[in-house]
């Protein structure tokens, strides 16, 4: 098996091809930049002024809710969708003035978008048999590259089946052959394990990150799942409402969210609305002692359910009572209501922690925490 | 057919009810399909063979018949082109005065044939509106079978047109855009994605339009002059026949026209399973 994947290795350039103007050799990854670009759909824009620049072979994920633009930043970046402004370069190139057949694009569908009246083999030739005969492979080179990718993707000896004769997990994988198949200079996947199970996603995961460290495309996937972010990608790129919040390696999002929206969406968090005054933080009218300082004014304190402590009779923690408490992984969760305006936050304490009953009295002191401008 | 092989009905399902509805369809269809074509049969049977062969083989018959089928086959065969073309555009392109146009397509279908038939002559006749034209270039439409050809176009348009459109409606767009990120040119993915698609309904409204045009009668009359062996149909020639109260040819004619209606239908619709099992895989 390795030996044949050895063999495999991508980039292979399937025939030199005549030169041909405004097509940069296939397979080659490259670079992705990104500037100030809008797309408005009627009125509301769903990109928002977004900058971006992907390094060649970096596996990028585009993580963010629903609505927040992410397929139409992957649209615009295939030339499915025009920006309303802005630029696109691939590889310092202008690409905005490329269409979709010339971008050289490996885009896979949210629906997958396999072709129905076709085999499961003539999809994946797709891309090769589509080429003018000036530069299309030969029968058997195609023949030879499909059988390469479907081994690629473990799909063999399947490639007689129709697509509605595969599970979801297998037609996923026959998209992205098919995308393969043409070297695509960048690979762009949008939600590509949206419809599997929780088991699927975790095995097409570490099999996506297989075929990257094979391939070295330049990979930029859209996901809405936090957890397939952090783990599948190089860097992540946090998208909220057409704008990016945040772009950095996981560590970074993870450790250091630029805003209480990045801190939520990553991991979990809790946010209260606190204020800085005379070089003291308070909550309403107490003070938290955790040693924050800055300029007077109202400010949101984030941190996350595991990262605080709670300091028993000591002052200077935040003040609240228990409302529910159950099982969370590893530990116990708390949900406490805090003050007057019973704003609620998250706390999980160990499992073996003593149990405690709804309307105790607790003080929460956070360990690690993050204030944001309010 | 029916003996010696054991009789499977194809995927039972598991909505009951089966054998009732069978039983229904079975019983409405001899109602109103088959005990009339029986019925139709059986008095060509008791005009013997010789008869039969007679009136069948006279050149007048052969003449019409022809002139019937191979007039249909052309007209469907056009519907089946320019009907792809409309659909398409009506399911494609959005453009003011798109939803009058897609009611335009049904008219063919309400019309009385005979005002068809009237319309179509007084525009195609050597002095009507498009005649006048035609004819300083010498082509004459109406009283030949130019003109019966336009009129079972007319007649036959909407067949295709309905039964293309749904399955256009449903082409997903992604799919189109999954080729073009291949390389594929709009032509390429129009012919190697889509048109495999609309295969099967593409032949429905063929064998529709066919069907139609073989039997159509009112329309037809008015246009084609009804010249014997030049510009008369088979349908008209029956109705000579029977004003001849010559009831036997007119039977005779009858069950000739359907015969070869069967088996064009059934040959297209062989094509169709073929198509459907070979690209409609759906
Ligand atoms: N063709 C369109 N016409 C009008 N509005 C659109 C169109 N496509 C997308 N939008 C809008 O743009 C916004 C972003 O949509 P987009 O599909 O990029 O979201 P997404 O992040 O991919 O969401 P999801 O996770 O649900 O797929 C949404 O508010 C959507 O309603
Ligand atoms: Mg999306």
């Amino acid at each position: 098996m390795e030996a044949a994947f050895a063999d495999a290795t991508f980039p292979t350039v399937i025939e030199p091809d005549p030169p041909a103007p405004r097509q940069w050799s296939r397979g080659v990854p490259v670079d992705v930049t990104i500037e100030h670009v809008v797309k408005a759909f009627a009125e509301t824009p769903a990109l928002h002024d977004v900058s971006l620049k992907i390094e060649a072979g970096e596996l990028v994920a585009l993580l963010g809710p629903s609505g927040s633009g992410k397929t139409t930043l992957l649209r615009v970046l295939a030339g499915l969708e025009f920006p309303t402004s802005g630029r696109v370069l691939f590889g310092g190139e202008d690409a905005l003035g490329l269409s979709v057949q010339e971008r050289h694009i490996g885009f896979v569908f949210q629906s997958y978008a396999l072709f129905k009246s076709m085999k499961v083999f003539d999809n994946i030739a797709f891309g090769l048999t589509a080429r003018p005969a000036r530069t299309r492979p030969s029968r058997a080179k195609i023949r030879d590259r499909v059988l390469e990718l479907l081994d690629l993707v473990q799909l063999t000896g399947l490639e007689n089946r129709y697509p509605t004769q595969l599970s979801g997990g297998q037609r996923q994988r026959v998209a992205l052959a098919r995308a393969l198949a043409i070297e695509p200079r960048i690979l762009l996947l949008d939600e590509p394990f949206g419809a599997l199970d929780a088991k699927v996603r975790r095995d097409l995961r570490r099999w996506l990150r297989e075929i990257h460290e094979q391939t070295g495309h330049t990979t930029v996937f859209v996901t809405h799942d936090q957890e397939e972010a952090v783990e599948l990608a190089d860097r992540i790129v946090v998208l909220n409402r057409g704008k990016i919040e945040q772009i950095g390696s996981p560590d970074e999002i993870y450790d250091r969210p630029a805003s209480p929206f990045v801190a939520s969406f990553i991991g979990e968090s809790s946010a209260l609305p606190v204020r800085i005054e005379d070089g003291r933080l308070f909550l309403d009218d107490r003070p938290i002692e955790i040693g924050a300082t800055g300029k007077d004014g109202p400010r949101t304190l984030v941190f996350r359910p595991h990262d605080v402590e709670l300091p028993g009779a000591r002052p200077g923690g935040i003040a609240g009572r228990i409302i529910a408490e159950r099982r969370h992984g590893a530990s116990r969760r708390l949900d406490v209501e805090i003050g007057m305006r019973r704003h609620r936050i998250e706390i999980d304490v160990p499992a073996n922690h003593p149990r405690s009953n709804k309307g105790d009295r607790v003080s929460v002191l956070p360990t690690r925490w993050w204030l944001f401008d309010a | 057919m029916a003996s010696g092989t054991t009789w499977t009905f194809r995927k039972p399902s598991i909505i009951p009810g089966f054998g009732l509805a069978f039983g229904f369809t079975l019983t409405y269809l001899s109602l109103i399909v088959l005990i009339p074509l029986a019925a139709l049969v059986l008095m060509t049977a008791s005009l013997g063979w010789p008869e039969f062969w007679r009136i069948a083989s006279d050149p007048r018959t052969l003449a019409a018949l022809r002139l019937s089928f191979g007039a249909s086959l052309a007209a469907a065969g056009i519907n089946a082109v320019f009907g792809l073309i409309v659909a398409w555009v009506l399911v494609r392109y959005d453009f003011p005065g798109r939803r009058l146009l897609d009611a335009f397509v049904d008219l063919p279908f309400a019309l009385p044939t005979a005002v068809a038939g009237i319309a179509l002559t007084a525009l195609y006749a050597p002095n009507g509106w498009i005649g006048s034209l035609l004819a300083p270039l010498g082509i004459k439409v109406a009283y030949t079978p130019a003109g019966i050809v336009i009129a079972l176009i007319f007649i036959g348009l909407p067949f295709v047109v309905r039964t293309l459109q749904p399955v256009m409606e449903e082409i997903d767009r992604e799919v189109e855009e999954a080729a073009a990120t291949l390389g594929a040119s709009r032509f390429l993915t129009f012919r190697r994605i889509i048109l495999p698609t609309l295969l099967p309904p593409l032949l429905t409204g063929f064998a529709l339009a066919l069907a139609r045009a073989v039997g159509e009668y009112g329309s037809v009359i008015f246009i084609a002059g009804n010249i014997p062996f030049v510009s008369e149909i088979a349908p008209l020639l029956i109705v000579v026949r029977l004003t001849e109260f010559n009831y036997p040819a007119a039977t005779a004619v009858a069950t000739l026209m359907l015969l070869i209606s069967f088996a064009l239908l059934l040959a297209i619709n062989l094509i169709q399973a073929w198509s459907r099992r070979r690209f409609g895989n759906v």
